[in-house]
């Protein structure tokens, strides 16, 4: 597997944002194939724009220097992403495989959605980190807000930090992995057992991050399933 | 969508620039709101005189109702500032209701001035000629019009009292009711607007003796919906976003200002943005930032 330390090479090509437009840098993003020789590029001035590096389908390594806006590295097949400041909403949502690297704090909805790849972010993720997730692994070194892990479906969510009000309302089978306190627990969400091999795939997961917490310092949190059929018993509240 | 921008120096020696600042960040949040724009500037003030800003349709003769009155006058567009010793303030008022009520009293204060229009946000600030503006504080506002008609009363900001100003990102789902509620406590209302009842609130509540801080706590019990709040008052602002917190909200700070953008775009261009602290207000948590005589920020 992947992890964050490799690091793009120093001949990168460069695209200033400052100076040409990013649907060009989007579409010689997205124009790569995966035999490309064009491996590394390195993005100037985003200036917190949106929707930069989205749906990039080749395993190239791109290091963008700045905060970006909504939906950086969205739709994300491959490649290796790297944000040099902060991320707006939903950073990395769907993304399919590669990896994400926010060296600042993300804004909301962090990975909504994603099916797979890695989501490392440095700092802290704000409200709704991996909502709806379905496969991907997010590792957040800070602390993240509430309603993290919302219907988070499949995947792991790591959280070193603390964690904001309903963590995991409504989760289906997710894994969350919470070493600080939890404001509260949403619907549905439960402490689990931490098994041996729960353990070690989580510590797999921190070494892939570059994260050095220790993996025992974590509890783990899963459905409880019980919102998974309808009760007749709740039949009066709707 | 809709988009807020304020910022608040505190580096006095900034003060020339805080017009130009705020444009600029104005015309970034375009994309936000479209339909309308407006801005409260907090500028030099005099002892005693009250600063009345007025509204009045294209063509409106500003410089003779001011020579009928004798008073002081910068005429911007389609909106005046009026100069207005304070003993003279009511019957000015009175007047203006009785021969001009084509003339809209935007706002009054000590030093806060208040202008709003439809159109594209750059478009509205050059109108004003805010690049031009000195000042300590500003907060501007792009509109992207959902709960009420694309009018120039409908725009934002709304001014809740003297030197107090709102503006809103997001909707209100119960302000019919509380409209009606405030009514009964004689707040008047201009608007069908949503925004316009969390001014009329927050007037209310700081009539009956609330701080700006505490009045801001209440409307989160009050005011259903998704917002985000800013308020400005003549020596600071406050920021209030809701417990869903859907609405965008990023703050800066370095030793010279505080800014908030809807987005890090608006706030891309300021002095020292590499080196500010960055961060996003939690939802449900009143911020509150005053300016002292010292020039200190709390």
């Amino acid at each position: 597997m992947n992890s964050i330390r490799k690091t793009a090479a120093a001949d990168a090509l460069l695209f200033d944002l400052g100076a040409e437009p990013l649907r060009a840098l989007n579409a010689k993003l997205q124009a790569l194939s995966p035999e490309s020789n064009a491996t590394a590029w390195r993005i100037l001035n985003p200036r917190g724009g949106h929707a930069i590096a989205v749906g990039v389908t080749a395993p190239v390594a791109i290091r963008i220097d700045g905060p970006v806006g909504y939906y950086c590295g969205g739709m994300n097949d491959g490649a290796r992403i790297t944000i040099e400041g902060n991320a707006g909403p939903g950073v990395a949502e769907n993304m399919m495989s590669g990896i994400v690297h926010v060296r600042g704090d993300a804004s909301q909805a962090a990975g909504a959605t994603a099916h797979g790849g890695l989501l490392v972010i440095e700092g802290n993720a704000a409200a709704r980190c991996g909502i709806s997730m379905k496969g991907v692994d997010i590792v957040v070194k800070g602390s993240v807000g509430h309603m993290s892990g919302f219907m988070a479906q499949s995947g792991n969510l790591v959280i070193c930090g603390d964690a904001g009000e309903a963590l995991g309302d409504s989760l289906y089978e997710a894994n969350i992995f919470l070493r600080g306190a939890a404001a509260s627990l949403g619907a549905d969400c439960e402490e689990k057992p931490m098994t041996p091999a729960t353990l070690a795939a989580l510590a797999a997961l921190l070494r892939r991050a570059d994260c050095d917490a220790d993996p025992a310092g974590f509890r783990l949190y899963g459905s409880a399933r019980t919102l998974y059929h309808f009760h007749v018993d709740n039949a009066g509240a709707y | 969508m809709c988009g807020i921008a304020w910022l608040f120096l505190k580096n006095r020696s900034l003060e020339p620039e805080l017009g130009a600042m705020t444009a600029g960040m104005l015309a970034v949040l375009t994309e936000r709101g479209p339909d309308s724009a407006g801005f409260a500037i907090y500028r030099q003030g005099a002892p005693g005189v009250v600063k009345i800003s007025l509204r009045a349709p294209a063509g409106f003769d500003f410089e003779a109702l001011a020579a009928a009155h004798d008073l002081p006058v910068t005429v911007r567009d389609d909106h005046a500032v009026l100069m207005v010793p304070e003993p003279r303030a009511a019957a000015l008022r009175a007047a203006l209701a009785r021969h001009h009520p084509e003339v809209t009293i935007v706002a009054a204060g000590a030093r806060m001035e208040l202008f709003k229009g439809v159109g594209r946000p750059a478009d509205v600030a050059k109108r004003f000629g805010l690049a031009g503006m000195a000042g300590s504080h500003a907060i501007g506002h792009t509109r992207m019009a959902t709960e009420s008609a694309v009018t120039i009363a409908g725009a934002h900001p709304f001014s809740t009292g003297p030197d107090q100003c709102l503006v809103h990102n997001g909707s209100l789902s119960n302000h019919n009711d509380m409209r009606r509620r405030l009514i009964r406590e004689n707040i008047v209302f201009e608007t069908r607007n949503d925004t316009e009842v969390a001014a009329g609130f927050l007037s209310w509540k700081l009539r009956e003796g609330a701080r700006l801080d505490a009045a801001l706590h209440d409307a989160l019990d009050a005011l259903d919906g998704f917002y985000t709040f800013v308020v400005g008052t003549e020596t600071g602002f406050g920021v209030l976003r809701d417990p869903v917190a859907c609405k965008p909200a990023v703050m800066a700070e370095t030793d010279d200002y505080v800014a908030f953008g809807s987005e890090y775009r608006a706030l891309a261009d300021l002095p020292g943005i590499n080196n500010a602290h960055l961060f996003e207000p939690a939802p449900a948590k009143v911020y509150f930032w005053e300016r002292r005589d010292a020039g200190a920020v709390h």
